[in-house]
């Protein structure tokens, strides 16, 4: 009896917890709070974005009213955290997506806490509801209103200031002119006369030591620049854009998909390398996308091969073959950088070192790269201490120093210093 | 306060004043008239100026193609650039360590202790320290081989089961000999092997033998094991001939043991007292508050003199061996008797007799249970010497079909194993499984190597009930194969995977009565992680002695030992570096000092003073010497002479690991192979010849290359700073020198004067603390920062011409209380000095001479009180060297990486193998540049990050600096000084806050950031605190548990 009675409870026990259990996921409602849908919108644009838009079929459906498609906001959930056990589970939803989009299978996002999906849900909600109707076009843009002077000025100023110059030089000459003939009228010795009358030959100006000074001195200024400017360049590899092995465009997946730059080069928030992404990171969009709005399917077809991909058949055959891209930003061995502290400490977007990299179809080098452009950055921006417990202290101090105003440069704090990248 | 009266001194040349060694000891950099460059000349130069150029100009126009090659399928959790690290085991024959093995990029680059492991307890040696660049070893075997030839896998295994039938067929005798096998799943692997061969004989031996402490046990209680030994609840320590801080048994644990008994603090005014009786100066003896010299002939009756001493106090009967007038060893048992059951008495010597003596003693002293733990016994040496020679003459009578050697070296490292050479050659069958083709696997027929211990899968057992695992931190370099598979493969078991196997016995034997609730995957994976294991291990245990033992060993100690014999005695132990030759090939070993005799590359007979000017035999301050012959049990070797200080007149010490003739380049017949000196005594190995030795001079020169004599500092005394433990009692202080100043008006502190404007450091202030009582002189922190820095190693030669490279040493000093000019008291004091070590790197100046000559600014301050070395600036002038108090400044006189002059010396930076292992957070260093210590400023910045990305402080404890990590004593402590919280700052006891004066004129308590903390704890001192360089290192003073001066010499 007492076993029967034991069973008793604990069924009792696993109702209650059941009942308890599904009033939590009842309970779960889509925030409407900005903080939410901001970071509903981060997590949108950095996992989701790949795949899905708000009000457009992509890769997968247009999320926008999927509250009145899906069975309930815990199947969505459990939808976006493992869809194929959810398949498995024979959810007639689910299946119903799955064959609908030719039985292929979203990514597992395991990683997603269940308010992160919550979270992103009201981005979708929201954005739905906001391209649905639009804000007012913004009133008229005060044109200029930059510090700068506009270069048609700019242009104004400098002939005025070329006139003026060849004003005072017929000033100059016909002042000369009237002190010749001033003396000419005085009665002066044969010697100083034939200073006064000497004619300007050209053989004479270039024989005058001024002259020879000159000449020889812009000669060898020019030349010494040159040669400093020659110097200075070696190595330095600004603009190389070689041709890679696959003709990938940061434009068609930056730039017109807005692919997280993240998606891809998963190291840059973790560590020194920003990772060029290994072709398995490639399959999780190219298993569907098979043609390439450019190239067709030449370019995909370079991946296939690496993988050892039949898009026919949906195989792998085993058989890989690694891309060897070609480096384009190469620092010396004897300079350490390190991504995670510039772009994820730093919070310092990826455009401000790589340049516009979402238009370019072939990648180039476009900084400098040398170290006076390392440098020169590092005296003008400013630490970024938000939010940041190991620079509270640093800058207290620095505000306590320097007044509560100063901003807090990356100098300010060793940035200079040489064993923070030689060592 | 009493100041230091004592005389240091570094050598013999520097005691006795040498010429040569006074021409050079104010020069940093010495010219010793070698010819670097013969034949180069200024127009050679121009030529390559004018070339240069030119190839740069053309190098400009068109920049080097270079790939990047990313994974196809990029493995979860590794990241290009970001390290992995995983637990894992050390094991090479007993010696074991439990690690922690850091990956980069796939490539094991670095190995630190597993701080979870209670064996040894987070400590690293030297050796462990160097293993992973054994796993670049140019010299490994690719393959399996056939006689010379290589072969694949399926035809080595098809001839070798084969053979293995016939044999079994026609009921030969089959042996698989081995070192010891502390592996439980190794030993069933074997057992399988048995079973399909029953014929089959399992043989362990020990390159150094433990036999005899195996057999006393045996004897006296009854049941053959070695147990552990605690030294940390010792009080009295005891020691006669054993060097257990650095070869004996378990070096790792007992120093971190011993440690803790010898650290000592304002709260804690009391240490342990250490005995040491002994022939060769070993580091344990370096350590020892007392040393006694004695002849290995006195050795049995030194111990037994001991037990009558202390049987006369427990008024039980003595025994008839004795021997009077040893010094120190009445004082010994005085104080061993009154701490009964905190003492602890160990003996080096393997003859059982001496050994049954020992546990007698401890027995009659009740530390069994307390300082030594029969219930908890080690497995570190299970060999039985005389299986081995029963085994050898078997096999020289014909009587060994075949022989399995599983990783081991018989053929080099026993004393028959040019017997056993030659019988391996007329044998049916004979299989080596090393990873490199040694002395045995060459003279066997088949070659099936093994992984390196870093590829492998593989679990131990080093204590009773305490387990480790071993994972492999990188995919197999070469075809080898793991030799347990080979086993199993060749018994025909059907699935030979020994992984699955071992997971398997772990299934079984522990996962079934300790799931957890887990599934075994879980538990599994949590056991990896944490590298060890424990189960049923039970500490203390109790022994009943048998008195019977102990009247056969007196009689045979009668027998054996002399008190007064003349003539030379040899004594042979295992080497401080390259310890049993196992590693011999390994560089990062061979370029480490000796802690004693600072000499490295080289093999060398160790005599005292006294001796040697008997010979004749003279060695000058640049390690001149000459050689000599030495004869025993009837093998003569001829090998350098070193006069060494504390050496026991009348002794001759020699270390084994040396030449080694199948090795591979880097220790290609380096010295004489010592094994061949060895005989056996009572059954077991004997490590002394104390009759029938004979040395003479042989009228040849030859040059040691040793280190230590290298830097000096211009006569100023104050480096060391010492007392004696009465002395510190009465005042903690004691031993300190505080060098003062005199102004116009008074006498001030030298450090309160400075012409320097000071620093702030508003981040981090980084400093270090080195406590010179719980350094024991190792060397493990020498390697750990050759191995973390990727320090060049130069060679023999260069070492020679004063150009070693390493950040950190550990300068060795002798000193006496004999007073310059007391002659005769210096000489006695020569005899047998006390030691000193004292680890010197850069100390991190905060007003550093170094950075106010460097025309280029190559070395700068850093905001955080590093003194920052920029080699890309660096040209060179080597002013900053010349301008170091310290000398820890190293010149790169060579472009010590691809470069085929040091193809010998530095394959680490020569070989595409060896390049495996540089750590890529540091620059290679080219010729002409200055280098130097940068307290690892590599793993500042890696932790500074960690702490940033996730958005908090960063602790203590996060930034280690690879010396700190390697230290198995914790006598190096780096941190953050301006965090109250820190390690550093409590051992310090840093007072973080100075009075200043506001603008109203109160005096207000502020956070002192600036570079005069005031340090709260007396032993701490700078070096050379006088010239107020103000280094951001301080040393704790190193403190011996003396009685008194008088009691000294």
């Amino acid at each position: 009896m007492m076993h029967y009675r034991v069973a008793r409870f604990h069924s009792f026990l696993t109702l209650l917890f059941l009942l308890t259990a599904s009033f939590i996921l009842f309970a779960q409602t889509v925030p409407t709070d900005d903080e939410s849908i901001k970071s509903g919108e981060q997590l949108f644009k950095t996992n989701c974005y790949t795949c899905h838009r708000v009000k457009q079929k992509w890769t997968g459906p247009a999320l926008a009213g999927y509250e009145t498609r899906v069975p309930s906001i815990a199947w969505t959930i459990e939808w976006v955290k493992n869809s194929a056990k959810l398949i498995a589970s024979g959810d007639e939803y689910a299946n119903k997506i799955f064959k609908e989009y030719n039985n292929s299978q979203m990514t597992a996002f395991t990683n997603l806490k269940d308010d992160q999906i919550l979270d992103i849900l009201a981005y979708i909600e929201t954005e739905a509801k906001r391209q649905d109707n639009p804000p007012p076009p913004p009133g008229e843009n005060v044109a200029g209103g930059g510090a700068g002077v506009p270069s048609a000025y700019l242009n104004l100023i400098i002939i005025g200031m070329f006139v003026i110059l060849l004003l005072l030089l017929v000033i100059l000459v016909l002042i000369v002119n009237a002190l010749k003939k001033f003396l000419n009228q005085r009665d002066l010795s044969e010697e100083d006369k034939d200073v006064v009358d000497s004619p300007y030959t050209a053989g004479s100006i270039m024989r005058s030591p001024g002259f020879i000074f000159v000449v020889v001195f812009v000669v060898s200024a020019v030349a010494f620049k040159t040669v400093i400017d020659g110097l200075y360049s070696i190595g330095v590899q600004q603009g190389y854009a070689p041709k890679q092995p696959i003709a990938f465009s940061h434009k068609i997946h930056a730039g017109v998909n807005e692919v997280d730059c993240k998606y891809c080069h998963t190291g840059v928030l973790k560590g020194k390398q920003a990772n060029i992404p290994s072709a398995n990171i490639c399959m999780n969009c190219h298993t569907y996308i098979q043609q390439g709005t450019i190239t067709g399917t030449g370019e995909i077809a370079k991946i296939y091969a690496a993988v050892g991909y039949d898009p026919a058949t949906g195989q792998y055959s085993g058989k890989q073959k690694p891309i060897e891209w070609i480096r384009i930003h190469n620092l010396p061995d004897l300079a350490y950088f390190n991504h995670a502290q510039h772009v994820n400490v730093g919070n310092i977007e990826c455009q401000t070192c790589h340049g516009p990299i979402q238009e370019m179809d072939v990648v180039k080098q476009y900084s400098l790269l040398t170290m006076g452009w390392c440098i020169d950055c590092h005296r003008k921006t400013n630490v970024n201490t938000k939010d940041n417990a190991y620079y509270d202290k640093l800058e207290q101090l620095h505000k306590a120093a320097k007044g509560q105003k100063a901003a807090m440069k990356v100098e300010d704090i060793g940035g200079l210093e040489c064993a923070k990248c030689h060592y | 306060m009493s100041n230091t009266t004592k005389t240091y001194w570094k050598g013999l040349p520097q005691l006795t004043n040498d010429p040569n060694y006074v021409k050079h000891a104010d020069k940093e950099f010495v010219d010793l008239g070698v010819e670097q460059d013969p034949g180069h000349s200024r127009r050679d130069f121009l030529k390559m100026m004018g070339f240069s150029v030119a190839a740069v100009s053309l190098a400009a126009c068109e920049a080097p193609v270079r790939k990047a090659i990313p994974y196809i399928n990029k493995p979860v959790d590794v990241d290009p650039g970001i390290p992995n690290y995983y637990a894992s085991s050390y094991v090479n024959g007993g010696d074991y360590c439990s690690i922690v093995v850091k990956v980069r990029d796939g490539r094991p680059i670095k190995v630190d202790g597993n701080s979870l492991s209670k064996v040894t307890l987070g400590g690293t040696s030297a050796q462990v320290e160097a293993s992973v660049l054994s796993l670049y070893d140019n010299y490994r075997l690719r393959g399996p081989k056939v006689g010379t030839a290589n072969a694949d896998w399926d035809k080595v295994d098809s001839e070798v089961i084969a053979k293995l039938g016939e044999i079994a067929a026609k009921g030969g005798q089959i042996r698989l000999v081995s070192q010891t096998i502390l592996s439980p799943s190794t030993q069933l692997a074997i057992a399988a092997f048995k079973a399909k061969y029953p014929t089959t004989q399992h043989i362990q031996y020990d390159p150094v033998s433990y036999y005899g402490i195996w057999k006393a046990n045996e004897e006296s209680f009854g049941t053959g094991m070695i147990p552990s030994y605690d030294f940390s609840k010792a009080n009295v320590i005891v020691s006669i001939g054993a060097d257990f801080l650095n070869t004996w048994l378990a070096p790792i644990e007992f120093s971190k043991q011993y440690a803790t008994t010898r650290e000592v603090s304002e709260d804690k005014r009391e240490m342990s007292r250490h005995y040491q009786f002994e022939s060769n100066l070993s580091l344990t003896g370096a350590n020892a508050d007392y040393r006694t010299a004695i002849r290995p002939s006195q050795e049995g009756l030194v111990v037994a003199a001991l037990y009558n001493l202390l049987a006369g106090k427990a008024g039980v009967a003595g025994i008839s061996s004795t021997l009077s007038g040893v010094a120190n060893l009445e004082k010994a048992a005085g104080e061993l008797w009154e701490n009964r059951g905190k003492s602890v008495v160990v003996s080096g010597s393997n003859d059982k007799a001496v050994q049954v003596v020992v546990n007698a003693i401890n027995n009659l002293l009740g530390n069994y249970g307390f300082t030594i733990l029969p219930g908890l016994p080690v497995n570190y040496r299970q060999g039985n010497d005389e299986a081995m020679a029963a085994f050898i003459a078997e096999a020289e009578g014909g009587k060994v079909d075949g022989v399995i050697f599983y990783n081991c070296n018989p053929v080099y490292d026993h004393p028959m194993g040019e017997k056993l050479e030659k019988a391996i050659k007329a044998m049916a069958l004979s299989v080596s499984t090393s990873y490199t083709e040694d002395e045995t696997a060459s003279a066997c027929a088949y070659k099936a190597p093994d992984h390196h211990y870093l590829e492998s899968w593989n679990d131990f057992e080093p204590k009773k009930g305490h387990y480790s695992l071993s994972q492999p931190a990188i995919t197999p370099i070469f075809k080898s194969r793991q030799a347990q598979e080979s086993f199993m493969t060749w018994a025909g078991v059907a699935n030979a995977d020994y992984y699955s196997f071992v997971q398997n016995n772990w299934k079984t034997k522990f996962f079934a009565n300790d799931s957890q609730g887990w599934d075994f995957q879980t538990w599994w994976d949590k056991r990896l992680y944490d590298g060890v294991y424990e189960s049923g291990a039970s500490a203390g245990g109790s022994v009943s002695f048998r008195n019977e033992a102990l009247s056969s060993a007196d009689s045979s100690i009668g027998a054996t030992y002399k008190a007064n014999a003349s003539g030379i005695e040899l004594v042979i132990a295992e080497s401080a570096t390259v310890g049993n030759g196992s590693m011999a090939n390994n560089p990062l070993l061979q370029e480490l000092p000796d802690p004693i005799t600072k000499a490295v590359w080289d093999h060398y007979v160790t005599l005292s003073l006294k001796d040697a000017n008997a010979l004749g035999i003279k060695n000058d301050a640049e390690g001149r010497t000459q050689l000599v012959s030495v004869s025993a049990n009837g093998k003569t070797v001829k090998v350098a002479a070193l006069v060494q200080p504390g050496q026991a007149q009348g002794t001759v010490g020699i270390t084994l690991g040396y030449g080694r003739t199948k090795v591979g380049t880097v220790a290609e017949n380096l010295g004489v192979n010592a094994y061949t000196l060895l005989s056996m005594l009572n059954g077991s190995v004997n490590y002394s010849a104390t009759s029938g030795v004979k040395v003479e001079k042989v009228n040849e020169d030859f040059q040691i290359a040793q280190t230590q004599i290298h830097q000096t500092y211009m006569g100023r005394t104050n480096v060391i700073q010492e007392s004696t433990l009465a002395e510190f009692k009465k005042d903690p202080a004691a031993g300190r020198e505080n060098p003062m100043i005199t102004k116009w008006d008074e006498k001030v502190d030298a450090a309160s004067l400075s012409l320097w404007k000071g620093h702030e450091y508003k981040s981090h202030h980084w400093g270090m603390a080195i406590d010179l009582n719980t350094c024991t002189g190792c060397g493990a922190c020498v390697v750990a920062c050759n191995v973390e820095n990727n320090v060049a190693l130069v060679g023999k030669q260069e070492v020679i011409n004063r150009r070693e490279m390493h950040w950190l040493r550990i300068d060795r000093y002798y000193s006496s209380d004999a007073q310059p000019g007391d002659y005769e008291g210096l000489e006695q004091a020569s005899e047998n000095p006390e030691v000193t070590f004292q680890p010197m790197l850069c100390q991190h100046c905060n007003n550093a001479p170094c950075e106010t000559v460097c025309p280029v600014a190559a070395t700068t301050h850093s905001s955080e009180g590093l003194n920052q070395m920029t080699y890309n600036r660096c040209i060179g002038t080597r002013y900053c060297a010349n301008n170091c108090p310290y000398k820890v400044r190293r010149f790169n006189w060579f472009k010590y990486h691809d470069n085929q002059q040091f193809y010998q010396a530095n394959p680490a930076m020569n070989t595409d193998l060896g390049r495996m292992v540089l750590n890529p957070e540091v620059t290679v260093r080219s010729r002409g540049v200055m280098e130097k210590c940068s307290f690892c400023v590599q793993r500042i910045q890696t932790g500074k990050l960690t702490a940033k990305k996730e958005k908090r402080e960063l602790n203590d404890g996060e930034v280690i600096t690879a010396c700190q990590a390697s230290c198995s004593t914790g006598a190096i402590v780096f941190g953050d000084m301006n965090n109250p919280e820190s390690r550093i700052s409590k051992l310090l006891k840093i007072d973080h806050y100075k009075t200043v004066k506001n603008a109203k004129g109160e005096e207000e308590k502020v956070f002192n950031y600036g570079i005069d903390k005031k340090i709260g704890n007396p032993r701490a001192y700078r070096v050379l605190e006088e010239i107020g360089v103000k280094p951001n290192i301080f040393y704790l003073t190193k403190i011996r548990n003396k009685d008194g001066k008088k009691e000294n010499a």
